[in-house]
């Protein structure tokens, strides 16, 4: 007997009885709740900056008019959503994608650098793991250290290490993946270092009555039943790996990515510009982590999973 | 490590103090038996090591690390003969190979002890895990030093430490305006807020099922990106790095605390509801202390992010202090050991801030299964 059992029936409104509805209705209205809240909040927020610039044209003017200004001004404290979205589109699709204006040029760049050092990380993290899993001795001297680092600010190591590598005359996209490589091997590795050990004592054992080498053992156990804790600190890495590739772009001036965008956006105030390139960053992140939910569906049918 | 081995690890390790004395030290530097000094140091660290290979039971690590800790001695003292840093030979090496050698199979043979008194295995836990650490930052120092590696591309742990220890006065003023004004602050605000919003959420389903994926899609997203238009709307000081701390803390605490305060199981709850407590009654007894372990766990995530969080949001604009402005101002004028020095700090106070959020976890779910031991 449990409470929801003993819970008079829930009279549930007739069309939230499809499943759809039911699932997406909470959702829908909170975004748009949100997209209201931000609307009145870019009108409040843009409402002196619009109204000065009137009086200082000396042309009169009405609230209407005030009110239609906050929905476009040009460089507004908190640009209206349909002047974010239009200046992603136009971003997107306005330019040839390797115009320096175009925002596919600039997400190309950091994800460039964010796929690389992502590779890296995962292939680093999981080597790191795989040592700590076979060796005692590294497990007890070097494993403490990995968390005690996680809890460093690792992100502010970005610029020495941009400094350094640009002394050493490395320049443009390694010394970036190179950040979101260092970002992103640390969840990969305890994440993996959890999944190695992660099979019950009793089938290490069964192995060992086969006499599996542990090369073996790696291959036919430790392996396959690390999949699910892979998947699971892949997708936090791939995000860490972004926004490495996007602060590495920071103190580099930055020609061009998303970081780029966004440090030239704040200097000159170009809100809607800057607004547009955050909205590609999530856009950016969210097919990252899609791509790597993808792999981890096709990977998990391979194994027979569902 | 079987016994065979490590006794050869540590002849070899004497075999190294040894040819430190045969081969030059440096191209125009004395050999080793004209410094009464370190070739006393020097002959001690061997005989040590000799003395190990010879016991090579339980005792040769402690013998085997003290001869190692005085081959440490001995080329950091080389070190300070301008004739040898920088310019380095192959007797100086000699020494530093023995004394790492040294190191690893005293490392080796602790980290393979087993069933010790309970007092004795957490000492040893602690100790290997600090001599690997003090090995790395030996190494670091050695190789930098004896190859001469310019300062502007990698300083000696040293130099930075001195840098740490000079610049206090600095080091404070970056660590209230970082961490005290904008982290702290931002922090409390963040998870704060976080948690109220799950509390009004676990009340009301409807905001639950619409806020999780929200949440979830939020703290997903590079928020630090936002750190440029926080600057604009609150200025150069703190205010807009707590904001940045605010955002980027809120949505783990949501998720995390909502996924909490739905932990409490069925039995509980009916229990509860037989004792006819109220909504706040059973918020305040059941459904906050059942959420705690992942109210923490939230807790100790944050600890991290906001620290990151500040940190590159002054790298967008700041006061004339503050840890990420130090960093990134003291890198573009080359002076690494300063960087260094605050990177040391941002460390110290980060695993600081995650110790204590760890402590007051322990005083507070000392109920959860994973603390019964």
């Amino acid at each position: 007997m449990t409470s929801s059992s003993l819970a008079p029936p829930a009279r549930v409104p007739l069309l939230l009885r499809f499943g759809v509805v039911e699932r997406y209705t909470p959702v829908a209205t909170m975004v748009l709740a949100l997209i209201a809240i931000w609307y009145v909040a870019s009108v409040a927020m843009n409402w002196t900056l619009v109204r000065d610039g009137f009086e200082r044209e000396e042309t009169p003017y009405t609230f209407s008019d005030v009110l239609a200004g906050t929905m476009e001004a040009e460089r507004p404290l908190l640009p209206a959503p349909h002047q974010v979205i239009n200046a992603f589109v136009d971003g997107v699709f306005g330019y040839s994608p390797l115009a320096p204006r175009s925002l596919i040029y600039h997400s190309l760049v950091t994800l460039s650098a964010t796929v690389l050092g992502f590779v890296l990380g995962a292939l680093f993290g999981i080597a790191l793991a795989l040592l700590i899993v076979h060796s005692r001795v590294l497990e007890r001297s070097l494993l403490p250290w990995i968390i005690c680092s996680q809890m460093v600010p690792v992100l502010a190591l970005a610029p020495i290490f941009i400094v350094v590598l640009g002394a050493l005359g490395l320049q443009g996209l390694l010394p970036k993946s190179i950040i979101s490589a260092y970002l992103c091997f640390f969840p990969i590795a305890i994440g993996m270092v959890k999944g190695f050990t992660s099979p019950d004592p009793l089938q290490i054992e069964l192995m060992r009555t086969w006499s599996a080498t542990p090369r073996q053992v790696l291959w036919k156990l430790r392996w396959p039943a690390s999949v699910p804790y892979l998947f699971a600190s892949l997708k936090v890495a791939i995000t860490i790996s972004l926004v490495g590739a996007i602060v590495a772009e920071l103190p580099t001036g930055g020609e061009a990515g998303i970081g780029a965008r966004l440090l030239s956006g704040s200097y000159y105030g170009q809100t809607v510009q800057l607004w547009a390139a955050l909205v590609a960053a999530a856009v950016l992140a969210s097919s990252l982590i899609a791509l790597v939910g993808l792999a981890e569906r096709g990977v998990n049918s391979r194994m027979g999973g569902h | 490590m079987d016994r065979r081995k490590s006794q050869l690890g540590f002849l070899l390790s004497a075999g190294g103090i040894a040819l430190a004395f045969l081969l030059p030290l440096a191209p125009q530097a004395l050999p080793m038996i004209d410094r009464p000094l370190v070739s006393t140091i020097a002959v001690t660290a061997g005989g040590l090591f000799l003395l190990a290979a010879l016991l090579a039971d339980r005792h040769a690590a402690l013998v085997g690390l003290a001869g190692a800790i005085l081959a440490a001695a001995s080329s950091l003292q080389l070190l300070e003969d301008p004739e040898i840093a920088g310019s380095a030979g192959i007797g100086f090496w000699m020494i530093v190979i023995a004394c790492w050698l040294s190191v690893a199979i005293v490392l080796i043979n602790l980290a393979d002890l087993r069933q010790l008194r309970p007092r004795t295995q957490r000492a040893v836990n602690l100790l290997v895990p600090l001599l690997f650490g003090l090995t790395v930052f030996y190494l670091w120092e050695v190789a930098v030093r004896g190859l001469g590696v310019p300062r502007v591309l990698l300083p000696p742990p040293s130099a930075a430490a001195a840098r740490f220890a000079g610049s206090l006065p600095t080091l404070a003023s970056d660590f209230t305006q970082t961490f005290i004004r904008g982290v702290l602050i931002g922090y409390a605000i963040g998870c704060g807020a976080g948690l109220l919003v799950a509390i009004l959420a676990h009340r009301y389903q409807f905001l639950s099922r619409g806020l999780l994926p929200l949440g979830n899609f939020f703290s997903a997203l590079p928020l630090v990106g936002v750190a440029p238009i926080m600057v604009m709307w609150f200025g150069f000081d703190w205010p807009s790095k707590a904001a940045v701390v605010v955002l980027v803390t809120f949505f783990p605490m949501l998720v995390n605390a909502i996924a909490g305060l739905s932990a409490s199981g069925h039995i509980e709850r009916d229990l509860m509801r037989s004792y006819a407590a109220s909504p706040r009654q059973s918020l305040a007894k059941l459904y906050l202390p059942a959420a705690l372990p992942f109210i923490f766990n939230a807790l100790k995530i944050n600890a991290t992010l906001a620290l990151i969080g500040a940190i590159v949001a002054e790298f967008f604009g700041t006061p004339t202090q503050g840890i990420g402005f130090r960093i990134s101002t003291e890198a573009g004028r080359m002076a690494l050991d300063m960087v260094w020095a605050e990177i040391a700090l941002a460390a110290l106070a980060g695993m600081a801030f995650y110790g204590c959020v760890t402590l007051a976890e322990r005083a507070t779910t000392f109920w959860h299964p994973s603390y019964r031991t």
